[in-house]
């Protein structure tokens, strides 16, 4: 495999932001071509990866590491998991797609458009891959950019609120969690260090502990969003182009659930019990929540928008579970959400784009005038309502089944999600497509295009596939997922570094000047060895397994105050 | 037959052909609607029937093929491993035992006869090629719900099921009234689906708990002896759940007398014969957890008890043809789960069978006499149809006699069979219910057929003149299902009058063996009072309404509140349209309009202008500056850091 791959994964869209810099704002044509087709080689790329991609693995591989600041520990160190490659495909899927529909709904600088999701590409992908957490968060920060800008100029009326509410509401969780960062980073033993692979394993004491998942868990929950740090979403998708939109529910919400993948569960085993709970109740509430207030909206988009604050509900429900079949199934519905919302944004777009207008009243009967779009339309429907054999069904069947082991009365509540998602989708289906076409305006609708069924024809058949033959995806992430839940049970493996660190007062300021010889760097990272086989281990093999993951460490959390001198 | 594997008690015998089965209509749907169209109506009409009839003829094989293999062995055809993941396996694997058997050869062949009608039903309908996509759509979905051999793929045909019941029902969604009745219906389905996941959790969990975590039927009922009562209890009720929404029974039928805004051989086909059994097949599939939940086991009798006497008083007062045969098949559906209920598992399923002839003839009549008269509905608007279409008059009447339980014809002996059952499992009570259920089955249904076909025409005059029987195509179905509704039952005599119960004991391998503790002499009288009773019902029903439907101004004067109560289905709908609808209507409106935009936004919004107000107070900090700026960071992540340093280390 090329040296440096997801290098240049990340860094081919923002090089491809540079070039379309230089090309003149009336070549549209020329600037939405180079841009596709730049947002192409990264996809390409990334299949690579996953082709190469030893799955039987749980630990970080494509591992790149190089100094970045030596002296406090932070280095430029990227790979990926199981976990963050299915959302690194994600991603370099849905961006030319993204790029590719632009010429229908962005009539009005485009190149800088262009440029915005390229950036936002880059800022994405490179959040998914960091595996140094102040790298991480300079990515997480840098996403905020462009996506501030897609809103705020390519937007809707009230397009400025929208945007800079949604900074807002992020920076508002983002800087505890930098300071949680920071707090881990120079609690590492032998002297400061941001990797990953140092942070997990490391021993806090319990009110660090608590407090530093509390900041990480935080920030992470308005990004998902979790009730009731929800109601920037609804704004921002409403105000957003249906690019913005796709990109928005697509990979950037997904940013707050994979954020609770890779640092809450790993990094705080002892304060798992006492937030997961509590997660998993408001997951439950944004679930019921998020679709009682879908079920009364007037907008298509605010619809969907809400839609999504339930469907994440589901995600992090299954996050909450800490159960490997309920996680996995989180890691699988982040796909399926994706793919699904990404695909009612384009559908919604498509029909703005014809009538101009978004509200549920003015349509009616469109079946009849557009039978591919309807029957499209339907098809993404059902997915997002879940049925089997489509891709939605896999992962909210395995969400709530390791939810209900966890708790299963928040999972019985749950499951009444299953019912309500129904209920507003098929309703808002229902006054969309069906009764009769008495609307004067939508006499004259006309079908899809080629072009809009070129962007529709991936994710229809992707929503088949992933229903119909999950195998790769969660062969991808299962070992990655168990080696989290390693973590997350508090079982740090030998092989882990990471040690008890003592923390008396001002011993980490002392730590970020002096200890900085103390600081490795290791090409690789040295991951709990896994013998290859997390499906063996917990698949058959009842309790043990599949069973809801206590803290069995007795004595981690319980700070070894100077024993580690 | 290479491979052998063993499960359980029972041999799985590998026929890697059951997946043609489901297979040829799905692939017969994916034609249809991609360039069904295009390709033309002989075209459509030839696939839609020559996939169905495919997968009956694998049937017909499979069943050969199970005799073959001999007693204690199944047929197993595992496709691929669908899910595995974090502990949870779940192989798409088909299975053909005794049970699935009887259920496909129903799928199949009623399945057979309804697309050929349909085929002469949608003769005029522009919109075929969806019709006969969404009807092959379910057939296979059908299939695979009846193949599945774990919860998980009978779930994905559940709710396969359910969706194409939902796209059938609103075929014709132009009219508002027609799209929300496909809509109730999958709706109402999911609060049973939910009921469904639920209960396979638990069976999940409490198999993982005993070191194998498994949704397959076999280790189901495996697991099921050794669970404790409550979990057992638990699992059973959650199912049961899931069998009164796809089955229509009390507090979830409500959607299946709306279901009939569908074409009529989709009534036929999904709303009588195959898809509204499916409960009662699923009750049968775990009959080992139903036996080790006893008090489910009674709630189960009950409810079926209740629903179809309740369905019954329901039926006698509708004047839809079609409303009048939709709450016949709740209060038949409801006989089905008595049997159940009562442990009488054979004879449910024997009814199931009988069922699914007699109704499936009588939707179709009911089609028929909808097709000649051109949309009319209305009994009270027709009567004197037998002179114009003779084969429907005659096939209804089989129909009609069938159901109504006279003796001789098949449902006269399964629902003997299940009363004689309910009456020796000590129910008394149960068994009263359902023979004045029998006898009020006999008179709604002949009300139904002497205002349909005897007497004087009482509708518009041009409708009866153009009123003609109806094409080969639709009455070759008739008389098939005909036959079929008169000799079915003989495949399951009781012994008490000289058979042999072929039926009962061809599935004994699956639910094991039911038999009967009173003597003869005591089943023959509970055999004659249903019979009288029935025969009652018909001759009053008879005699009140050769001339007309004159009789009914009576009740409902004498019986007002009665007679609207009865009209309106004790007004269930009306009390769940105002308190569930409206009530969740109504707090989701408070929930957006004042949670989430006066408090939350509220709040954030509040905040974001303090702090605004604080930053104008602080302008003069915006020097512009980069160096006051960095300066300011330095400080700024200094004080962050020794915060942190001082307060969150402790």
């Amino acid at each position: 495999m090329d040296s440096a791959v997801l290098t240049w994964i990340v860094a081919i869209p923002a090089l491809g932001a540079l070039l379309l810099s230089v090309i003149p704002e009336q070549a549209r044509t020329i600037l939405r071509s180079i841009a596709v087709a730049v947002a192409a080689i990264p996809f390409f790329l990334a299949l690579r990866v996953w082709n190469a991609f030893d799955t039987s693995n749980g630990g970080f591989q494509f591992v790149e590491r190089s100094e970045w600041i030596p002296q406090f520990g932070i280095s430029y160190f990227v790979g990926v998991d199981g976990i963050s490659l299915l959302l690194v495909l994600l991603t370099v899927f849905l961006t030319p797609l993204v790029l590719y529909s632009s010429e229908d709904s962005i009539h009005q600088r485009l190149k800088g458009y262009l440029v915005s999701v390229l950036l936002l590409e880059t800022a994405m992908l490179g959040t998914l891959v960091s595996l140094d957490a102040i790298l991480f968060y300079a990515f997480w920060e840098l996403m905020l950019v462009p996506m501030f800008l897609i809103i705020g100029i390519w937007g809707g009326q009230r397009r400025i609120y929208a945007a800079i509410k949604f900074v807002l509401f992020t920076m508002v969780g983002s800087l505890p969690m930098l300071v949680a960062l920071i707090y881990l980073g120079f609690h590492h033993l032998d002297g400061p260090s941001f990797a990953l692979t140092d942070l997990y394993g490391i021993q806090l004491t319990q009110t660090a502990g608590l407090w530093c998942c509390f900041a990480m868990l935080l920030a992470f929950a308005i990004k998902v969003p979790m009730w009731p740090l929800h109601t920037w979403l609804p704004d921002a998708h409403v105000e957003a182009p249906t690019g913005g939109s796709v990109i928005l529910a697509g990979v950037l919400l997904k940013m707050g659930t994979y954020g609770v993948v890779r640092f809450v569960i790993p990094l705080f085993p002892d304060a798992l019990p006492v937030f997961m709970p509590w997660v998993a109740i408001l997951a439950v509430v944004g679930i019921v929540y998020g679709a009682l207030v879908a079920m009364v909206q007037e907008d298509l988009k605010k619809l969907v928008a809400y839609s999504s604050v339930s469907h994440l509900g589901f995600v992090m429900l299954g996050l909450a579970s800490l159960t490997a079949v309920g996680v996995s199934g989180s890691v699988y519905q982040m796909l399926n959400h994706g793919i699904s919302t990404g695909a009612l944004f384009l559908l919604v777009g498509m029909i703005y784009e014809r009538r101009h207008t978004r509200e549920i009243a003015a349509f009616g009967g469109l079946w009849k005038k557009l039978p591919l779009y309807a029957s499209a339309f339907l098809i993404v429907t059902l997915s997002s309502i879940g049925l089997p054999g489509l891709n939605g069904f896999v992962g909210e069947f395995m969400i709530l089944l390791g939810g209900f082991r966890a708790d299963p009365v928040t999972a019985a509540i749950a499951t009444s999600g299953v019912i309500l998602g129904a209920v507003y989708m098929l309703w808002m289906f229902q006054r969309v497509m069906f009764g009769p076409l008495d609307k004067m305006e939508n006499r004259v609708l006309e079908d899809l295009t080629p072009r809009e069924i070129i962007v529709l024809a991936p994710l229809i058949a992707l929503i088949f596939v992933m229903g119909v033959y999950p195998k790769p995806f969660l062969d991808t992430m299962e070992a990655s997922v168990a080696t989290t839940l390693t973590y997350a049970s508090g079982q740090v493996p030998a092989t882990s570094r990471a040690r008890a660190v003592t923390s008396t007062d001002g011993d980490c300021l002392e730590a970020a000047g002096s200890k900085v010889a103390g600081c490795t760097i290791t090409a690789e990272p040295q991951l709990p060895a896994h013998d290859g086989n997390g499906h063996g281990a917990n698949a058959h093999e009842g309790k043990a397994g599949v069973g809801h993951l206590h803290s069995e460490d007795p004595h981690a959390g319980h700070a070894h105050e100077g024993s580690a001198h | 037959m290479v491979e052998t594997q063993h499960i359980a008690e029972q041999t799985a015998v590998a026929a890697s052909f059951l997946r043609y089965i489901p297979l040829a209509p799905l692939l017969a749907a994916a034609i249809h609607m991609t360039f069904g169209a295009r390709a033309g109506r002989p075209f459509v009409n030839v696939i839609a029937c020559a996939a169905v009839a495919l997968s009956f003829i694998f049937s017909c094989r499979a069943v050969l093929e199970l005799a073959q293999a001999g007693g204690g062995t199944f047929l197993l055809d595992p496709v691929y491993t669908w899910i595995d993941a974090g502990g949870l396996t779940v192989d798409l694997a088909f299975r053909i035992d005794q049970l699935s058997a009887v259920m496909c050869m129903i799928v199949t062949g009623v399945g057979f006869l309804i697309h050929v009608y349909s085929t002469g039903y949608m003769s005029h309908d522009a919109d075929f090629a969806r019709f006969f996509g969404y009807l092959n759509l379910f057939t296979a979905s059908m299939l695979v719900l009846v193949l599945g051999d774990s919860l998980p793929v009978m779930f994905v045909g559940w709710e396969g099921v359910g969706l194409c019941s939902y796209l059938l029902i609103g075929f014709w969604y132009e009219d508002p009234a027609k799209a929300s009745a496909g809509k109730k219906a999958f709706v109402v389905n999911r609060v049973g689906d939910a009921g469904f996941l639920l209960g396979m959790f638990v069976l999940f969990w409490a198999g993982a708990e005993s070191g194998h975590a498994s949704l397959r039927f076999a280790d189901v009922n495996a697991l099921a002896p050794g669970l404790s009562a409550g979990v057992a209890a638990l699992a059973a009720a959650l199912l049961f759940v899931g069998a009164t929404g796809k089955s229509a029974q009390i507090p979830l039928f409500v959607w299946l007398p709306d279901a009939m805004a569908g074409p009529t051989p989709v009534s036929a086909l999904i709303h009588a014969a195959t898809m509204v059994t499916a409960g009662i097949y699923m009750v049968a599939r775990l009959n080992v957890l139903y036996l080790a939940a006893p008090g489910v086991m009674e709630v189960v009798a009950t409810i079926g008890g209740l629903t179809a006497f309740g369905a019954a008083t329901v039926a006698i007062v509708q004047n839809d043809i079609k409303k009048v045969l939709a709450y016949s098949t709740v209060s038949q559906l409801g006989y089905m789960f008595l049997a159940l209920g009562v442990g009488a598992f054979g004879a449910a399923l024997f009814h199931v069978m009988t069922h699914a002839f007699f109704k499936a003839l009588l939707f179709l009549g009911a089609g028929s006499v909808i097709h000649a008269l051109h949309e009319e509905q209305d009994i009270r608007n027709m009567g004197g149809l037998r002179a114009k279409m003779p084969i429907t008059w005659i096939t209804f009447a089989v129909g009609t006699a069938a159901i109504a339980g006279v003796p001789g014809l098949s449902g006269f002996f399964s629902k003997d069979e299940i009363l004689a059952s309910t009456f020796d499992s000590g129910h008394w009570k149960l068994w009263a219910l359902g023979v004045l259920t029998a006898g009020m089955t006999a008179f709604y249904m002949t009300r139904l057929f002497v205002l349909t076909f005897q007497g004087e025409y009482r509708g518009k005059r041009e409708k009866y003149e153009a009123a003609e029987e109806s094409p080969l195509t639709m009455t070759s179905a008739l008389i098939v299902l005909a036959v079929l509704a008169a000799a079915g039952g003989y495949l399951g005599v009781p012994e008490v009058l000289g058979g042999s119960n072929f039926f009962a004991h061809y599935l004994e391998p699956v639910i094991g063996h039911h038999a009967l503790h009173m003597g003869h002499a005591d089943e023959i009288a509970v055999m004659l009072i249903s019979v009288v009773v029935g025969l009652g019902g018909i001759v009053i029903a008879y005699r009140l309404y050769a001339n007309g439907p004159g009789p009914d101004a009576t009740f409902a004067v004498s019986g007002r509140g009665l007679h609207g109560t009865l009209g309106n289905a004790y007004y269930l709908d009306t009390a769940y349209d105002r308190f569930v609808v409206g009530g969740i209507g109504a707090l989701a409106q408070v929930l957006w309009r004042f949670v989430d935009v006066v408090v939350i936004d509220g709040i954030a919004n509040g905040i974001g202008r303090a702090t605004a107000a604080l930053g104008g107070s602080w302008r003069h900090w915006s020097t512009g500056n980069v160096q006051h700026y960095a300066f300011s960071i330095l400080v700024g992540v200094a004080v962050l850091m020794l915060a942190v340093a001082l307060g969150v280390a402790r």
